[in-house]
């Protein structure tokens, strides 16, 4: 295990350095000029030049990639061009309200998809049917859609909750839900496929036998064995939500890190957009870390490799 | 595969879905006959004196978009963008994924452990952040935003096809034609693609529902495909204004891309369950 | 008795009169209060030599002064925190006395070093001060500019109260430059204490203070009781918040919860407010220094010949992209917007005539039209209105290709020779700096503009309009202005006769307040202080 853990560092350290690699060249192969954005419009040609002297932006990119990987040793994840401030600080004033989303997203998914996924496997036929419908409806409806549907329909119509902003749970409600439906269904189909296949194990017929109720069987045993996808999927969730609530935060105008990086994409302020891929990045690889090591405990056959 | 397509068709909700596909693609093939109007027209009264959209009405089903053009008709020609989209790039991150995978999974050695990284590589990439940098330096048309999706989203195919083509190299007569001495070319493509057929054709179709909903989530953002190309997506993203006043801009495109996405979902989920009905050893 | 009787009705029929009069029908400014503001966009900066957006330009106002100012509503300069000054008869010498009793929001007096210092410090390219090129005019620009030397030797201070400039030459918009943001008072020990993060604790001699500043979230300003105008300004506080979509914003408007739009009314219930009676006093209708126009690269081919430009002028239909965008613009004909010396009300500038505009083509060797690209930016609702440009153009046989791409692109495609033959300006360009025609001028239609990386995106560059550009900001005396303002008439309606551009609109903003704030309405849209002047807005319910 200790083995496998080391393997599984190094190899996420260096798909991480892999990562700003690429994400530098991007960035740098977008169609602008970030220097011309700072210096203005009334920048006289000489300033321009000075600046981007100033910001190293005139030496070769393998050197200043160099540069960065440096800073990045140290902890510096650099100035963004726009706002001035410490990138590092920036991000961290808007990791709070992502990882409130997605905790409230990551709630919503399991409130939808274990009741949802365990109705179905338990009922069969046609309620079965009905269920995974539902679930592939959620899946298969972009996040703006939904997210406009349930603004317009609870917080403009009914006035149930504010409709936009960031706040306590009456703000994160939506927001959240938007991104739950969705996952929910997904949620909702593995744990279904699961409970299947764990209901139809001996022990549980055995149980039966027993004369245990049908709710206690499915319910607790049959759950606890089937929930192990699901540890699964929050893992790799956890990787997806960092870095890809950039419809969901626009739709309500919750202040999180996709937001910040969308706004520096289209703004071309390289600091930024470096800064807040790798800490999705991460996210991603940890997420993946924590889907891998759980997956062995559902199939044996697959072995750590 | 023909006992799969039994399997299929006894799945009744399935061949519903295949049917409403169908009927898509019928929709957007016969669009400049279908749709009432030139989907790109703006009419001069097509939207009231303060520049609202107009609601439904005789003259047009659905009413107008912002520019004062007919809603229906963008939905209808919106159908080409949407299914073009979604088939060129799944098409494309299907073959790029599968070929991959495929050379990872039967070469193995330098080359195989060298295409896998490359593969972890890109999936620690935020999709979406990726898509929209793709798209901030390719200047967005129809095919480059196809290009961009098939780019983020062929990674996937590539675990599973090289998953299953380690499984299938471990075999006993493809190690006899290896040990004959057959070209590497040779045995995948005439040995090992056949077999991945199926897996190959689930998310041939299953891919469609997610490039679907990636294209119309970039255009959404402002950076899908050049206006005035009408997109499902496109039409949400230039009706947000007005969308408490005239909530149909946003629901009736919705509508259809939930619409597409849905079919193409129920349609390779029923694939799945007919190629492999136990729900054991395939990927998921 | 009787004399006292008369004498108490007397008095009742005063105190009527005084309280039907209008001088109590308005509640005269109370002082205290506190105001709610709201903005879709985060705030960047506050500090004045580098801040340039939309937000936090009438903050940094409020939070800093210059030597100049403009006085509230108006475009008219009235000095800040100079005294007085004095121009030399040959206007190259500008003497500055400073106010007595000035001081900084730390406590600390401010003398004529720290006017030298704000200055110098913005044209030093480590400030990345995107006015630096505004001060061009002070002797010994260049050499700071290039780094060579962090003062420059055009500003004297011969003693606490006294600036000295001293310019290469004569220039009329000097005094504008005096009171734009980039030339506000900073003090040095808050400067070099926070250094690049001074943007975050701005310590200025504004009307208001700092407060406090969540990032992302909320600002909060609070009163400068210690402000050298007196009586201003009426508010205690001033809480912005960000990240409040502008038809949410509206509705938290209505419940009384915030007190005026920042971003402005939403155009989807522009009507339904403005026909709503109980708004009469609570929406404001504002000019603003803007054109949007349509660049025509005359580098590129067949822009390069008139009868083409001449014939897309006419081909736009402009009064139906206003009503696109629901009304909140005048059509223009004229580079300059109706708010600007030099702006002639009798031009008559090119017809919508898409007959007439055929006709040039066809005479101009494209009868069957040609095919080129427009640029807009992604930005709602910049592509609707290229997409209405599109189709005004394909009526003349004009086939224009959209490129819809991000602010920079576009502006990086602009600044390319050759790359861009057609920009539409919506979400870019153009908003005066200052209330000069000489803005609208040299950065987008002067030869120094037609450069790579340059905001002459129609590479337009006329040599002997140039020169008569330069005289007419060589007119410096006050004596002179009204032949100034007809100089510049004169050299927009030669530019217009060249058509390197098609003037489509000049921008109008609607914004609505809270019922309990008072004041001008023109306070609330503002032309300088963009958007509002929160010096003399008041709250009526002060306690």
């Amino acid at each position: 295990m200790i083995t496998y853990l080391a393997k599984r560092m190094a190899a996420s350290a260096l798909i991480l350095i892999g990562v700003t690699m690429v994400t530098f060249a991007l960035a740098f192969l977008m169609p602008a000029d970030p220097v011309r954005q700072i210096a203005g419009r009334n920048a006289t040609p000489e300033t321009v030049e000075s600046i981007r002297h100033q910001l190293g932006l005139d030496r070769p990119v393998p050197m200043q990639y160099a540069t960065y990987l440096g800073h990045l040793a140290q902890g510096d994840l650099g100035h963004s061009y726009i706002q001035k401030t410490d990138v590092g600080q920036l991000i961290m004033s808007r990791l709070p309200a992502t990882l409130l989303l997605m905790l409230g997203a990551i709630f919503f998914e399991l409130a939808i998809g274990i009741p949802l996924g365990t109705f179905a496997a338990a009922r069969r036929g046609k309620a079965d049917r009905a269920i995974m419908i539902f679930a592939f409806a959620g899946v298969s409806t972009p996040q703006f859609v939904v997210g406009l549907v349930l603004l317009y329909l609870l917080a403009y119509l009914a006035g149930w909750f504010p409709m936009s902003g960031y706040g306590g749970l009456s703000h994160l409600i939506l927001p959240a839900l938007t991104l739950g439906i969705g996952g929910g269904g997904w949620y909702a189909r593995i744990l279904r496929s699961s409970l299947v296949e764990v209901l139809r194990q001996d022990y549980i017929r055995t149980a039966r036998a027993k004369g245990l109720s049908e709710r206690t069987i499915v319910v607790v045993h049959g759950l606890r064995n089937a929930l192990l996808p699901i540890v699964a999927m929050i893992g790799l969730d956890i990787g997806t939500f960092m870095g890809g609530a950039v419809v969901v935060e626009s739709v309500y105008g919750w202040p999180g890190i996709g937001q910040l990086a969308w706004q520096a994409i289209q703004r071309i302020d390289i600091p930024i957009i470096m800064g807040v891929t790798l800490v999705a990045a991460v996210a991603i690889v940890l997420g993946n870390l924590i889907a891998d090591l759980v997956t062995p405990l559902i199939d044996p056959r697959i072995r750590l490799r | 595969m023909g006992e799969a397509w039994q399997r299929f068709r006894r799945d009744r909700l399935a061949v519903g879905a295949l049917g409403v596909i169908l009927l898509l693609v019928a929709v957007a093939l016969g669009a400049p006959w279908l749709a009432p109007y030139d989907p790109s027209q703006q009419f001069f009264d097509g939207l009231t004196l303060e520049g609202a959209p107009l609601p439904p009405s005789a003259r047009f089903w659905l009413g107008t978009d912002l520019l004062g053009r007919d809603l229906l008709s963008r939905l209808i020609f919106g159908a080409r963008t949407s299914l073009m989209i979604g088939v060129a790039a799944n098409t494309a991150a299907v073959a790029l994924g599968a070929l991959v995978g495929v050379i990872a999974g039967y070469l193995q050695g330098p080359v195989g452990f060298t295409l896998m990284r490359l593969t972890d590589l890109m999936i620690a990439f935020p999709a979406l952040l990726l898509a929209i940098a793709l798209a901030a330096i390719f200047a967005p048309s129809l095919w480059i935003v196809a290009m961009v999706i098939a780019l983020v989203n062929w990674v996937q195919v590539a675990r599973i096809v090289y998953t299953e083509t380690r499984g299938l190299a471990a075999r006993d007569y493809i190690e006899a034609t290896r040990a004959l001495g057959a070209a590497w070319p040779r045995v995948v493509f005439r040995h090992i693609l056949p077999h991945l057929m199926p897996t190959l054709l689930v998310w041939g179709t299953l891919g469609i529902a997610t490039t679907v909903l990636l294209e119309a989530t970039l255009s959404f953002l402002g950076i899908g495909v050049r206006p005035p190309t009408p997109s499902w997506g496109g039409i949400i993203f230039e009706s947000q204004s007005y969308f408490l006043t005239a909530p149909w801009l946003v629901f009736c495109p919705g509508a259809a891309i939930l619409l597409l996405a849905l079919s193409f979902n129920l349609v390779g989920d029923a694939l799945r369950d007919a190629f492999d009905p136990t729900g054991r050893g395939r990927g998921g | 008795m009787r004399s006292l009787k008369r004498a108490a009705l007397a008095a009742l029929a005063l105190t009527g009169a005084l309280i039907m009069s209008p001088a109590f029908a308005d509640t005269p400014p109370k002082q205290g209060g506190a105001a709610v503001v709201t903005f879709k966009d985060d705030l960047a900066t506050l500090d004045p030599a580098i801040g340039y957006d939309w937000q936090n330009w009438s903050i940094i106002k409020s939070i800093f002064s210059g030597l100049m100012d403009y006085k509230a509503g108006t475009t008219e300069l009235v000095p800040d925190l100079a005294e007085s000054y004095t121009i030399s008869d040959d206007g190259l010498t500008y003497t500055f006395k400073l106010r007595p009793n000035l001081k900084f929001h730390n406590g600390r007096a401010v003398t004529s070093a720290d006017v030298k210092y704000s200055i110098e410090r913005a044209v030093n390219p480590k400030t990345q001060c995107p006015g630096a090129g505004y001060f061009s005019m002070i002797k010994g620009y260049d050499d700071e500019a290039a780094g060579k030397t962090t003062e420059l030797s055009g500003i004297a201070t011969p003693d606490p109260s006294t600036v000295v400039f001293t310019l290469t030459s004569p220039n009329a918009t000097f005094l504008h430059i005096m009171a734009i943001n980039f030339a506000f008072v900073v003090p040095k020990e808050e400067v070099e204490k926070y250094g690049a993060d001074f943007g975050h604790h701005p310590v200025g001699t504004g009307a208001f203070k700092f407060g406090e500043w969540e990032l992302g979230q909320k600002l909060v300003l609070e009163r400068n009781k210690d402000y050298h105008r007196p009586g201003v300004p009426y508010l205690d506080q001033i809480t912005f918040e960000f990240g409040q979509e502008p038809t949410v914003a509206l509705l938290r408007l209505k419940k009384g919860e915030v007190d005026i739009l920042g971003d402005g009314i939403p155009p989807a219930q522009f009507l339904e407010i403005t026909n709503d009676p109980a708004n009469k006093d609570l929406y404001v209708r504002g000019e603003q220094m803007h054109t949007g126009y349509v660049t025509l690269n005359v580098k590129v081919k067949p822009f390069d010949d008139l009868k083409v430009r001449q014939a897309v002028n006419m081909a736009i239909n402009k009064k139906r992209i206003v009503q696109i965008i629901n009304g909140r613009a005048e059509v223009a004909n004229q580079v300059l917007p109706p708010s600007l010396p030099g702006y002639d009300k009798d031009f008559q500038g090119y017809p919508y005539d898409p007959a007439k505009a055929k006709a040039l083509l066809a005479e101009a060797g494209h009868p069957d039209g040609f095919s080129t690209e427009l640029y807009a930016t992604d930005t709602d609702p910049q592509p609707r209105i290229a997409q209405a440009i599109q189709q005004d153009l394909a009526a003349v046989g004009i086939k224009a290709d959209i490129k819809s791409l991000s602010g920079p692109a576009v502006i990086e495609a602009g600044g390319t020779e050759g790359g861009a033959p057609m920009v539409w300006s919506g979400g870019l360009a153009w908003i005066a700096d200052f209330p000069d025609p000489s803005d609208f001028y040299t950065v987008i239609l002067g030869c120094a503009g037609a450069v790579k990386g340059g905001w002459n995106w129609s590479w337009y560059c006329n040599p002997e309009i140039d020169k008569r550009a330069a005289a007419a900001d060589a007119m410096v005396s006050a004596s002179v202005q009204a032949q100034r303002a007809e100089a510049w008439k004169g050299v927009f309606d030669d530019v217009m006769k060249d058509a390197p551009w098609v003037p489509i609109m000049n921008e109008v903003r609607y914004t609505m307040h809270s019922d309990r704030l008072g004041g001008d309405p023109i306070l609330f849209i503002e032309p300088i202080h963009i958007p509002v002047n929160y010096e003399y807005i008041y709250a009526k319910d002060a306690q």
